[in-house]
């Protein structure tokens, strides 16, 4: 599904990713994890065309993703609040997004009952308006704003950050839910190993902008990881 | 925690703001801005007492007197829009081991050293020495300049408390222009009533204790007012208003742009710095008063008719308009990630502006009053900014990048950043050619001819559009990663 090849990023002289190679295939739960400044964010917005690359690139379904914008139908993301229109009500908010992805209300209404759990009764019907709302809130309703119109691809950096633990553990059902039974590709990177190892099948760890671990998760993923981020490397 | 810890962070924030890291060429020319003011509140300081004497051959202190109560209340005004309070700044201080009267002193003591407080001593410090040069006695003047400062710092601390409280500065700035109307037409003059004031601060200036009295206790109300409410949850909260949703299902009809449509009625109406942006293009209408009523002189020539008709239907294309696509800037990301076809967006932009344009020619109707130049000048204007005007805008605005912040009203007056040559450039047909146009009709035929050909100008403009909204579209992608780089500076 999305194909990365040669990819670098370079301010000045300094460079802050690289990647030779990575294949990410439908479907695929995906983890990224690395410590601040490891290039997560960088590559999450390579994905989305939001700054261009040094070299190579990104192909997301067959659409070299910075030359054309074909990509941008069935892929969706949640980066930060900038993805969130603050004057505006959470519900207008996935209306608005649900029209530009093709959807009418009574879509978008049929979608957002499903999370109602998630919400727990803090988003919808608030009388708020989205810049109002607590940091968490707001990454909750910018999380299922990203799941309206169906896409296939779906990128979320760091989704568990700000989150209360019950939130997180519906996130997780939720993201593994759309991984294994709607065949989404889910892009997620967090500073949590615990979360990422519990819900991405594949976790692919960054270090100063380079892949340096690609790990199907197992029973010893997370050990691995903690071990890799405390310095002390198992044999 | 000594003062010195609070000057160092002033001179920090001062120093390695966003706004400050601007080129040399643009720092320099807001510093002749900001010299200008000083030079020219300090030449009206020198040379008003001459020019009111020999002019309107009246007593200059008198003339000072009268107009003063206005001078007084504008210095509210620009006050309201353009004076920053520091309030917000000290919430990193709360927690830490800091005496809160201290912080909340430092606060309010730093909007006294404030340039919209020095500015007045351009003024009145040299008016003063004059007056005592001319005659006036040392000690009466001394009184009726200390408690004109009084009364200025007064509206500093009257800011401080106005700031944020829209209801209250609509309800003043209303009553203000009723009463300069009222004035202005012989109906009723309040500065009749002031001048009295005025002159008793001059004929017994002990009084001036009164005035600065009234700024300390201004000073202490505001002081204790921060000082219980010094709580995140109270004087240091942002406000947050009661929000409803709105599905302006009526829109619909505008078919596939009616999605940006609606996102965008809602921008302008839950803003506020869209709202000012609005309130000043209603102001833009009467801006024409100072053509057709004949009080410039330097306006009489007739294609002037044409330049104001161009503005008094064009507040909110200008104001609005010129800072297309900056008002989306807070989330340019989710715009530039999300299937948005540029032209149903652009075209959103224009259907509201020309809506805008529309309806300011209609309300615009009173000018018929001072003849059927000025009505035609109007009609013409609302034309030609229609058909040719509000692409010129959008293009425009293709190229600046300044950051909008929507909830709050700095920079609503101009910005540094979205001053730069291709905008520039893109006055002149705005402004320059429709009174060219104006021009040659006039001359080579008659009046009406001059207004038929801006008005077939703008006319023929409307062929053009999907042309312009396709350049726009192309300047959008090949500025994109540009635009997202610089929406990302906040502040």
């Amino acid at each position: 599904m999305i194909r990365t090849s040669n990819l670098s990023k370079k301010y000045s002289d300094k460079q802050v990713l690289k990647i030779e190679n990575l294949d990410i295939p439908k479907g695929q739960s995906f983890g990224l994890v690395g410590n601040n400044g490891a290039g997560k964010t960088t590559y999450f917005s390579l994905l989305l065309d939001l700054i261009q690359p040094t070299t190579g690139h990104i192909n997301n379904n067959n659409v070299v993703v910075h030359d054309s914008e074909d990509w941008k139908p069935f892929t969706s993301a949640f980066i930060d609040e900038t993805f969130l229109i603050g004057y505006l009500t959470p519900e207008e908010y996935f209306y608005f997004i649900g029209e530009l992805r093709g959807q009418n209300k009574a879509d978008v209404d049929n979608l957002i009952a499903q999370f109602e759990d998630f919400f727990h009764g803090e988003i919808l019907g608030q009388k708020k308006y989205l810049r109002d709302l607590s940091k968490g809130n707001q990454k909750k309703a910018g999380i299922v704003a990203a799941l309206i119109g169906n896409p296939e691809v779906i990128i979320l950096d760091e989704p568990f950050a700000n989150l209360d633990p019950t939130t997180q553990i519906r996130l997780k059902g939720i993201i593994k839910d759309l991984a294994e039974k709607q065949g989404v590709t889910v892009l997620v990177s967090s500073h949590d190993l615990l979360h990422v190892t519990d819900v991405c099948e594949r976790i692919v760890v960054l270090e100063k902008g380079e892949v340096v671990k690609d790990l199907a998760t197992n029973a010893a993923t997370l050990k691995e990881l903690e071990a890799h981020f405390s310095g002390s490397e198992m044999v | 925690m000594r003062l010195k810890h609070f000057f160092s962070l002033e001179w920090k924030s001062f120093f390695r703001s966003a706004s400050f890291k601007m080129n040399l060429a643009l720092k320099i020319f807001m510093l002749m801005g900001a010299l200008m003011m000083a030079v020219s509140f300090l030449s009206l300081g020198l040379g008003s007492y001459y020019i009111i004497e020999e002019v309107l051959e009246k007593d200059p202190l008198e003339v000072v007197n009268r107009f003063l109560v206005f001078y007084i209340i504008i210095d509210l005004v620009i006050r309201y829009f353009l004076q920053n309070m520091p309030i917000i700044n000290i919430r990193p201080l709360l927690y830490l081991p800091i005496k809160k009267g201290k912080v909340i002193n430092f606060a309010l003591n730093k909007t006294v050293i404030s340039f919209f407080n020095i500015v007045h001593a351009f003024f009145f410090i040299p008016f003063s020495i004059i007056l005592v040069k001319e005659g006036h006695p040392f000690v009466n003047v001394l009184g009726w300049h200390l408690a004109i400062m009084g009364l200025m710092f007064c509206n500093n601390f009257i800011n401080v408390f106005v700031n944020n409280k829209d209801v209250i500065f609509y309800g003043i700035l209303g009553s203000i222009i009723a009463l300069i109307g009222l004035t202005y037409y012989e109906i009723f003059d309040i500065t009749t009533y002031t001048i009295s004031i005025f002159k008793a601060f001059y004929n017994s200036p002990y009084l001036a204790i009164v005035t600065i009295v009234l700024a300390i206790v201004l000073y202490k109300v505001a002081f204790n007012y921060f000082r219980k409410h010094f709580y995140l949850d109270a004087g240091l909260a942002k406000k947050s208003v009661t929000a409803q949703t709105e599905d302006m299902t009526w829109l619909n009809r505008f078919g596939s742009i009616s999605t940006f449509l609606k996102n965008d009625i809602k921008l302008i109406k839950r803003n506020k710095r869209s709202k000012t942006t609005l309130m000043l293009s209603f102001l833009f209408l009467f801006y024409g008063l100072l053509f057709f009523t004949g009080s410039v002189e330097a306006y009489d020539g007739p294609f002037w008719r044409v330049f104001a008709g161009i503005f008094v239907t064009g507040g909110f294309l200008f104001s609005f308009g010129q800072f297309v696509p900056s008002w989306d800037s807070a989330y340019y990301p989710l715009m530039m990630s999300q299937n948005i076809k540029y032209k149903e967006y652009i075209s959103s932009k224009w259907y509201l502006i020309v809506i805008a344009t529309i309806v300011s020619t209609i309300l615009a109707s009173f000018y018929l009053y001072f003849g059927w130049q000025a009505y035609a000048a109007v009609l013409v204007g609302g034309i030609y900014n229609v058909g040719v005007n509000a692409h010129i805008v959008l293009w425009g605005g293709a190229y600046i990048k300044t950051p909008i912040d929507l909830t709050s009203n700095k920079k609503a007056f101009g910005d540094k950043k979205s001053f730069n040559m291709k905008t520039l450039l893109l006055t002149i047909p705005k402004m320059v050619l429709p009174m060219i146009l104006y021009a040659i009709g006039h001359f080579a035929v008659g009046e009406l001819f001059g207004f038929a050909l801006v008005a077939i100008a703008g006319l023929a403009g409307l062929l053009f559009r999907d042309k312009v909204f396709n350049i726009i579209e192309k300047i959008y992608k090949s500025e994109k990663y540009k635009t997202l780089k610089a929406y990302k500076q906040t502040n």
